[in-house]
């Protein structure tokens, strides 16, 4: 794999790690949003929703435009079903696997000496 | 995080995953070797996993299920391949039906798993291939995958609508 599509692979895996952005995802795949429309459906400042909207952008998985005053986003479809995201949707999984056995297989503390 | 290093390729839809452990080799080889063990490990906490067969030699079987939150179960196996106990192990991860018949229609990604010994502790290496971009989306949109994984399963919901 080059060091750009590892470097994609990683802005995605990011990207896609926190709920918020992918709920917005979820939302901008359905249909384009302002980004002030979007801020409006979460408990958090307009600056925080725009930042996470950048994030999504820089991975490509969304697209951004202007129409005046406002910022529109929509999702890129294409990214989303890429083979990269799969992988990087997959990565979370064994992700998990090995956080598990790194609780398993951690001493008991009452028996550490 | 113990994870160390991840590697996708994209052209052999291959994930490797490198992952350093505070514990020796046998260690980390008795979490695939006891069932109890292999199921807390298995399955997101959303989707526990139960070990049913366990018989980790070469042409043996390993069957499990995972429970999801509304009560509702997914059935899968393993075929193993290889077994040099305790430096690595090969199996062919499938789905199946719920008395564990391997569902043909289903992907079935190979997998090779290698613990070394590094520096009183383990390196592990996890290499998993799916056969094509249509079995990876397949597996994802099985639902039983947590994280980023889960959201895409729905994105594809939306997407079908």
């Amino acid at each position: 794999m080059t060091e750009e599509s590892a470097d994609r692979a990683d802005a995605m895996f990011h990207a896609l790690a926190d709920r918020t952005r992918r709920d917005i995802l979820r939302r901008v795949l359905a249909g384009e949003h302002s980004v002030s429309a979007l801020a409006a459906a979460y408990d958090m400042s307009f600056a925080a929703v725009q930042k996470h909207v950048a994030v999504l952008a820089k991975a490509g998985l969304l697209t951004k435009r202007r129409r005046g005053r406002e910022q529109l986003a929509s999702g890129d479809v294409a990214a989303v079903r890429s083979v990269a995201s799969m992988l990087t949707a997959l990565e979370q999984v064994w992700r998990g696997r090995i956080a598990r056995i790194d609780v398993l297989i951690a001493p008991d503390p009452d028996q550490e000496d | 995080m113990p994870v160390t290093d991840v590697r996708h390729d994209l052209d052999a839809l291959t994930l490797t995953i490198t992952a350093d452990f505070a514990a020796p080799v046998a260690r980390i080889w008795q979490v695939y070797a006891d069932a109890r063990q292999l199921e807390k490990v298995w399955g997101p906490p959303t989707y526990p996993a139960t070990v049913v067969d366990h018989d980790l030699r070469p042409g043996g079987r390993v069957t499990y299920y995972m429970t999801g939150p509304e009560g509702d179960k997914h059935a899968g196996y393993w075929l193993v391949t290889a077994v040099d106990e305790p430096v690595s192990f090969a199996f062919e991860d499938g789905f199946a039906d719920l008395d564990f018949q391997p569902n043909p229609d289903l992907p079935v990604s190979r997998n090779v798993f290698t613990f070394a010994a590094r520096d009183g502790g383990t390196r592990a290496t996890y290499v998993s291939t799916y056969t094509s971009a249509e079995a990876l989306q397949q597996v994802l949109d099985m639902g039983i995958v947590e994280g980023a994984s889960a959201a895409i399963a729905q994105i594809d919901d939306l997407l079908a609508a």
